[in-house]
């Protein structure tokens, strides 16, 4: 075991777990079981427990040690134990004339994601495992990074899952263990803090921009306790809650969510709270939507744009039926229209002849990273209009760009125009 | 009290009122904080003891404080009032990988701001610390350019 490492005094190791930490099953997985160990003494877990798979979110280049950190593990023998994807990485590797970055940069970023594959992970680099042929079922214990997808599992499948992240994730797939603690745990999981919606009409139609909006008002205000929402209208797509999901965890550290009536853990409020009364009750009004669309935007109506960027995360193979259905019978885009899409979704497109007739009509797409992340877009003047709740979070901060949110339609009617158009309301 | 990593390390304890993220809050290269919305923004981490009440922010904190202990631009030694696992998993990762020790020590009842400025020695082994404060008292160095904090 390495120096430095305090791990077995605090926590309770079963016995295969102490022969893995003792070189059992090579050198690798005793790294990995150290560092898991010193992580579950430090956040209070008992011990640990099986899960069944993870998705690993360590193919960004935080630098040198981020591809030190992989090549010990294969050095040392290193194999996950479980079914393991992978998250995007800072290239992408189908379309690398894409990435404008320096040569050496876009190598690391190159030899990272590769890296990872010697492990045995999947080439899956996308931010929407649960649009691959991985994802999950009911009830898994699983260790997934990435904040929207740790969401997404826990809350829409009902799989189990912390936030992990740099390096634990890591180890949780060479070792097949996690941490017996926090949200695989069932008295975790129910939610303390209830938001309601109140004062909308009965007929409230399920908008995708309602759906950011409530999104985006959890995340800012629950912490990192689990919210209820009551009277959210049952979503026309899961690509909806996906949206939901991905703003409430960026805006937050929300992890898990329960919709009564919609999420499978949440049939009604009394089972989403556990039989307990909530912490606190937050109403959300219709003004609530409206402030919060507009504080995702940094630019008005009329404002010109260079780009427009969609899917983050990942556009789905439903989303892109839809942007086909839309881009039909339009004059070509005055601006570049940016796809991220996972490279599952994107073969099949490619396959069947619809991605060509999406870069026909002048969309570019991006697989296996992202538009907020790699340095992508050219350098123009004007603002990027996104569909995206968590793109309009992170863009103005990682990018330095002006941002204009917007449903998909007026999107689109904005990248005809070249300035943002806004014709739909969320109502 | 309680070690999260062991080492041993000597240094000025640099308190921080507010809470810091390491990522998208410090420059691994050269070790300071760029947090402009944190009051010790462009003090340097080098070698000094951080003291805060926890973490906060993004996992990929992990990587940014693994980083800068291998460019030894790092902390000597991290004080916390709460367990923090993401900066005990970059401080744990670096020793593996670079042998640089970092040790985590939890200080649940202390009262970290107690002790800014002052040069404590840490032994930390086997998951238990013992801190001695170094006689005399300096105030704080505020690096060139920077008041007080």
């Amino acid at each position: 075991m390495a120096a430095g490492a305090v791990p077995h005094k605090m926590i309770r190791l079963s016995e295969t777990d102490r022969a893995m930490l003792g070189g059992a099953q090579g050198e690798a997985a005793a790294f990995a079981m150290t560092v898991l160990s010193g992580f579950a003494a430090s956040v209070g877990a008992p011990g640990l427990l099986d899960i069944t798979q993870a998705h690993i979110d360590g193919c960004l280049h935080h630098g040198q040690v981020s591809l030190d950190f992989v090549d010990r593990l294969a050095a040392g023998g290193g194999q996950v134990r479980v079914p393991t994807t992978l998250n995007v990485g800072s290239m992408d590797l189908i379309h690398p004339e894409l990435v404008r970055a320096p040569p050496a940069l876009r190598a690391d970023g190159r030899r990272l994601m590769e890296a990872h594959l010697a492990l045995g992970c999947a080439p899956s680099f996308t931010c929407a495992p649960y649009q691959t042929a991985a994802r999950p079922a009911f009830g898994q214990q699983i260790a997934w990074g990435e904040s929207n997808a740790i969401i997404f599992a826990n809350s829409v499948i009902g799989a189990r899952t912390n936030r992990y992240g740099d390096f634990i994730d890591l180890c949780c797939a060479i070792t097949g263990r996690a941490p017996a603690w926090g949200l695989h745990l069932d008295e975790n999981r129910h939610g303390t803090v209830l938001f309601r919606l109140s004062g909308f009409p009965p007929s409230l139609p399920a908008s995708d921009a309602l759906y950011v909006a409530i999104g985006h008002i959890i995340g800012s205000t629950s912490g990192d306790a689990v919210p209820v929402i009551e009277g959210l209208p049952p979503p026309d797509s899961e690509d909806q809650i996906k949206a939901l999901g991905a703003v409430a965890a960026s805006a937050g550290s929300v992890a898990l969510f329960h919709a009564v009536g919609l999420t499978p853990e949440a049939p009604d409020l009394a089972t989403a709270l556990g039989g307990r009364p909530p912490v606190r009750t937050i109403a959300i009004h219709p003004d609530d939507v409206a402030a919060s669309l507009a504080g995702l935007s940094t630019v008005p109506e009329g404002t010109a744009i260079s780009a427009v960027c969609l899917g983050t995360p990942h556009f789905s193979e439903q989303e892109w039926n839809r942007l086909l259905a839309l881009l039909r019978h339009r004059p070509a885009p005055a601006v570049p229209i940016y796809v991220n899409t996972g490279r599952e979704t994107w073969q099949r497109l490619a396959t069947d002849g619809r991605m060509a007739v999406a870069e026909a009509a002048g969309i570019i797409p991006v697989v296996d990273t992202c538009t907020y992340i790699t340095a992508i877009l050219g350098q123009s003047d004007g603002a990027v209009m996104t569909n995206s709740g968590k793109w309009a979070h992170y863009a103005p901060s990682n990018l330095g760009v002006d941002v204009a949110f917007g449903a998909l339609q007026d999107c689109i009617a904005s990248a005809t125009a070249g300035h943002v158009v806004r014709h739909r309301s969320w109502r | 009290m309680r070690a999260l990593t062991d080492g041993t390390a000597e240094g000025e304890v640099l308190f921080l009122a507010q809470e810091l993220s390491f990522w998208g809050g410090v420059d691994a290269a050269t070790g300071r904080i760029t947090d402009h919305t944190n009051p010790a923004c462009g003090h340097s981490l080098t070698g000094r003891i951080l003291a805060m009440r926890r973490g906060r922010g993004s996992s990929s904190s992990s990587s940014v404080l693994a980083e800068s202990l291998r460019l030894r631009t790092g902390p000597a030694a991290i004080l916390l009032s709460v367990a923090d696992p993401i900066l005990t998993v970059g401080a744990m990762v670096a020793q593996h990988l670079y042998g640089t020790a970092c040790p985590i020590v939890l200080c649940p009842d202390q009262d970290l701001s107690a002790w800014a400025g002052r040069t404590i020695h840490i032994v930390a082994a086997d998951g238990v610390a013992t801190l001695v404060l170094k006689k005399g008292w300096a105030p704080p160095r505020p690096a060139k350019g920077q008041k007080p904090l």
